[in-house]
């Protein structure tokens, strides 16, 4: 493969970013940037494909192929891609608007259909490009230009719908968190299949300060939980805050009280293939149980695109027509002198 | 280019019954028969019954047919059938070499089961491919659905399965247009005694038909005719077929693979199973989510650089509109296939009209324009596939192929073509020296104003493209007033300029009339054959058919100069007779138009065209 190594200038485009300032995307740009470098796929064997909506800008300050569609299609115009020319490492980046109201359905089939691409998830709960509607992961009651008498429905929850439809992927990070996005937006592209990466973002003009409940500074350490594969669930500012089985459910305890000790709390396992326990770690949001950011799942599964194309290889060979014509001759025909 | 094509209407049609001497196959032929004479059709029938009585069920010897022709100009049952009903394996084994060429069979493959064919002798467990039938097969459920229909009618599981024949009756009755009051009319006098099992026959008679109409069940009550004299090898061929042959020719002619995003519409879906099939040829074929996805797969997939294309029909149109919006954008070369339907709306999906063409030429958002082109006849679909591949890869252009219900499932002989019969198709790649130097910029274009196609993959060609308009030079987003203009005029001037690579229009009967019938896409069979009658006749007439639709020909406007008056036929309210009216003002048009959901008659074509001559 290539020897090269890549900084994350590399797949820098020479595009102004236009952004708001203060708006989450900046950072994530930065670290997706950081984590191709890492990956050392060359910018030009990268694919930055986007629907439309604040985030869907991206793939333009990207030295990468780029493209930006239309609003929702992403996901399809991804899958096509990538069955199109396996060899290229492709990203997809959708917001909450784009990726799961107007293209929920290419969203789901995406994920269940396993096309190795890495979705990137901006969730800021706003529609911020068209300025300021709800849109499908805001809270119910949550007041907008679109709902000025708040919202009377409930919102989806990302990972939820991945599970729905069968994903072995999934991870989460916050804008912020700088290592932790670079960390798993490279985990994402090492895994094949569909990867789904949610990141919290905020956007600063029309929804500032949505996620500070989990993500300020002050209370992160103890509203969050990074996971680590093969490590202990542990969380708190002191670390001495675990996880552990209540029954069927999760329960968060303080390690050394109650009789709960360090043998007491889980270990992740981001690999096993039932996804049971992924899904009540996906569903934790910060308030009972800490938000679970990092890689909540990771389990190998075929692609649609090498089924693609081992299909297409096993039945060339067995048929062994090099040419239209030759399948035409062999079927039933008849000759005029 | 084109072959002398004619389109008869079948005169009549020769159905088939075939199933165990118990299925009632004599009772299922009768009704459709005293039906089709209560149409004023002349009827032919030969019922061949087994000679044993009763012989063993589902054997051989105890198969029992009824043949019947019905139409006009019936002088026999016919020698061999058009469709052909098969209640059971053996009735298969003994009836399928009365098949005409083209024919239809239609089985009830609950009855193919292992004993089945055990009974009926055959030695592997595919009956199709050991008897090495090559026509199309419906297989339909029969007895279970009947049994379904009759879950709840208290009749015991023997009278259930009696009416299994009232099922096949009621597919046909749909097949054939054959009004169900008729058919109910002759069971009610033929069960007057037996209310319960009237009943259950009216339930599952409704219930066949029912069926025809949900899985879109149609056969072809056309023949499409080709004349091809010049010798070679030939074979049997609908339009959808050819479509996608045509497409698999255009990928080993430009050198890329073949992509094809599609999701199932009647009467498009074939496009799609044959595709699916040749995978043996390199095809990667993708049943998508939806219509949408079909298209942005295919957008996808010719960004990364396949030779992409999306087969549908006009509701499946219409949802692609907006990724087609895009590939004008973006300047990526995509083929999109309508097979046109009955519309609005869901229309008449098994159906044949000509309404989509407003639609491929106008119905997007912005200045979106796009190449058009439409197939003339079943065997035309080939040549035109492949042009609009050709198009689409050259011009790096979306390109909408209008085919037709009628040619799409209509077939016809075909000459297979010789190797080098078709051309190489250029695909546009990105001048080496502007990579080297690192001067490539994506909107760059071509003398001709197409821009180029990097593969993606290739070193020194990363570049975005996107939905949002572009600076003409830098190829970087831009909301300059000018440019957006700019731009505009050269994806406009662009499409324009494919007159220059396509052919000149022809003018076939007679070139010196003062008549010009000019008609586009799938009537030309039947134009062609009206134009040669009314020569015949004494009506001097010449015929123009447009297969190139946008841009036109470079010589229309000449062609249509020459003549006194100008005749559009088409199957819609007139909208290429508008579409040539707006662009050649001083054209006098007149127009016959037909929105019946079926073909043009050839007769219709003579009187009509004949009655605007006269009183002109």
């Amino acid at each position: 493969m290539d020897e090269k190594t890549f900084i994350p200038g590399d797949f820098k485009s020479d595009q102004a970013v236009r952004w708001c300032p203060g708006c989450g995307d900046h950072a994530i740009l930065n670290t997706l940037h950081k984590a191709m470098a890492a990956l050392g796929v060359p910018p030009h064997k990268t694919a930055v494909i986007s629907g439309i909506g604040c985030s869907s800008r991206l793939p333009y300050y990207m030295n990468t192929y780029g493209f930006h569609t239309i609003h929702g299609r992403a996901a399809a115009v991804a899958t096509g891609y990538k069955v199109a020319n396996p060899e290229m490492t492709v990203w997809q980046i959708s917001g909450d608007g784009d990726g799961l109201a107007i293209g929920g359905n290419h969203f789901i089939h995406a994920v269940r259909r396993n096309v190795d691409i890495n979705i990137v998830l901006f969730n800021n709960k706003i529609y911020g490009l068209t300025k300021g509607q709800y849109s499908p992961t805001s809270d119910r009651g949550f007041v907008s230009k679109s709902s000025p008498y708040g919202t009377v429905e409930d919102p989806f929850i990302p990972a939820e719908l991945v599970f729905g439809a069968r994903g072995n992927f999934f991870a989460r990070s916050i804008d912020v968190e700088l290592d932790t996005s670079v960390k798993v937006l490279e985990a994402a592209a090492r895994h094949k299949g569909t990867s789904v990466v949610e990141i919290l973002q905020n956007c600063v003009i029309f929804n500032n300060g949505i996620h500070t409940g989990i993500t300020d500074r002050e209370v992160r350490a103890d509203r969050t939980i990074l996971l680590r594969h093969g490590e202990k669930m542990l969380f708190g500012k002191n670390m001495d805050r675990g996880l552990v089985q209540d029954g069927f459910l999760l329960k968060a305890v303080n390690v050394g009280q109650d009789g709960y000790t360090l043998d007491d709390v889980l270990v992740h396992d981001a690999h096993t293939p039932s996804n049971f326990l992924h899904q009540q770690l996906a569903m934790m949001d910060g308030h009972e149980l800490p938000l679970a950011v990092g890689v909540i799942r990771d389990v190998e599964a075929p692609t649609y695109n090498d089924g693609v194309s081992q299909q297409v290889e096993e039945v060339r060979a067995r048929k062994g027509f090099s040419k239209l014509r030759d399948m035409i001759l062999a079927g039933d025909t008849w000759t005029v002198d | 280019m084109l072959e002398n094509t004619n389109v008869k209407t079948l005169d009549k049609v020769v159905v088939r019954f075939s199933g165990d001497s118990g299925d009632g196959m004599q009772l299922a032929g009768n009704i459709f028969t005293n039906v089709s004479a209560g149409l004023g059709n002349q009827v032919s029938t030969f019922p061949d019954y087994p000679a044993e009585i009763r012989a063993p069920q589902g054997s051989l010897g105890g198969v029992s047919g009824f043949q019947v022709s019905v139409g006009t100009g019936v002088h026999t049952p016919g020698d061999a059938c058009d469709v052909l009903i098969a209640m059971n394996a053996a009735a298969l084994k003994t009836n399928h070499r009365f098949l005409k060429s083209g024919g239809v069979i239609i089985v009830d493959i609950d009855s193919f089961k292992e004993a089945d064919l055990r009974k009926a002798q055959y030695s592997t467990n595919t009956p199709f491919e050991e008897l090495g039938i090559k026509a199309q097969i419906v297989e339909v459920p029969v007895t279970s659905m009947t049994k379904a229909a009759l879950a709840d009618s208290g009749l015991d599981n023997k009278s259930v399965l009696k009416c299994r024949n009232i099922f096949a009756l009621g597919l046909v009755c749909w097949l054939f247009d054959r009004p169900l009051e008729s058919a109910l009319h002759h069971l009610r006098k033929k069960f007057v005694k037996k209310p319960a099992v009237f009943e259950a026959n009216a339930k599952v008679l409704q219930a066949g038909f029912d069926y025809g109409s949900n899985i879109h069940a149609s056969v072809s009550t056309y023949r499409v005719e080709t004349e091809d004299p010049r010798p070679g090898v030939y074979t049997d061929i609908n339009g959808n077929t050819a479509t996608a042959w045509g497409l698999i020719m255009a990928s080993e002619k430009c050198g890329r693979p073949l992509f094809l995003g599609s999701y199932p519409i009647t009467p498009a879906t074939d496009i799609l199973h044959e595709l699916a099939k040749r995978k043996d040829l390199g095809v990667k074929a993708c049943q998508m989510e939806d219509e949408i996805a079909g298209v942005c797969s295919a957008i996808g997939a010719a960004f990364a650089g396949d030779l992409a294309v999306t087969s549908t029909s006009g509701p499946g149109l219409a949802l692609k509109s907006e990724g087609i919006g895009l590939a004008v954008m973006a300047e990526l070369p995509l083929v999109v296939i309508d097979v046109q339907r009955g519309g609005p709306s869901t229309g008449l999906p098994t159906k044949t009209e000509q309404t989509d063409l407003m639609q491929a030429l106008y119905g997007r958002n912005g200045e979106s324009p796009v190449a058009v082109v439409a197939p003339a006849s079943p065997t035309d679909c080939f040549t035109m596939a492949f042009e609009a591949c050709r198009i689409a890869v050259e011009h790096m252009t979306p390109v909408i192929l209008l085919s037709d219900a009628f040619i799409g499932n209509g077939s016809s002989a075909w000459r297979v073509p010789d190797e080098d019969e078709y051309p190489a198709i250029k695909t546009p790649d990105v001048p080496r020296e502007l990579l080297e130097n690192g001067t490539w910029r994506p909107y760059m274009r071509a003398e001709d104003l197409h821009r180029f196609w990097p593969m993606s993959g290739t070193e020194g060609a990363t570049h975005r493209l996107g939905g949002l308009e572009k600076d003409a030079e830098t190829g970087a987003i831009s909301n300059s007033p000018e440019n957006h203009e700019k731009m505009v005029m050269l994806r406009r001037q662009k499409v324009a300029n494919i007159a220059n690579d396509i052919p000149l229009l022809d003018v076939c009967g007679n070139a010196d009339a003062d008549t010009l019938l000019v008609g586009w896409g799938g009537t030309y069979g039947h134009l062609r054959s009206a134009c040669d009658e009314l020569n015949a006749q004494g009506t001097p007439v010449a015929l123009a058919h447009f297969r190139y639709i946008n841009p036109l020909p470079a010589n229309t406007a000449e062609v249509l100069a020459r003549y006194k008056r100008v005749i559009v036929a088409e199957l819609n309210t007139g909208m290429f007779a508008d579409y040539l009216q707006c662009r050649y003002p001083e054209t006098r048009i007149s127009r016959i138009n037909k929105i019946q959901g079926q073909p043009f008659s050839v007769s219709e074509l003579v009187e009509k065209t004949r009655k605007i001559i006269e009183e002109a």
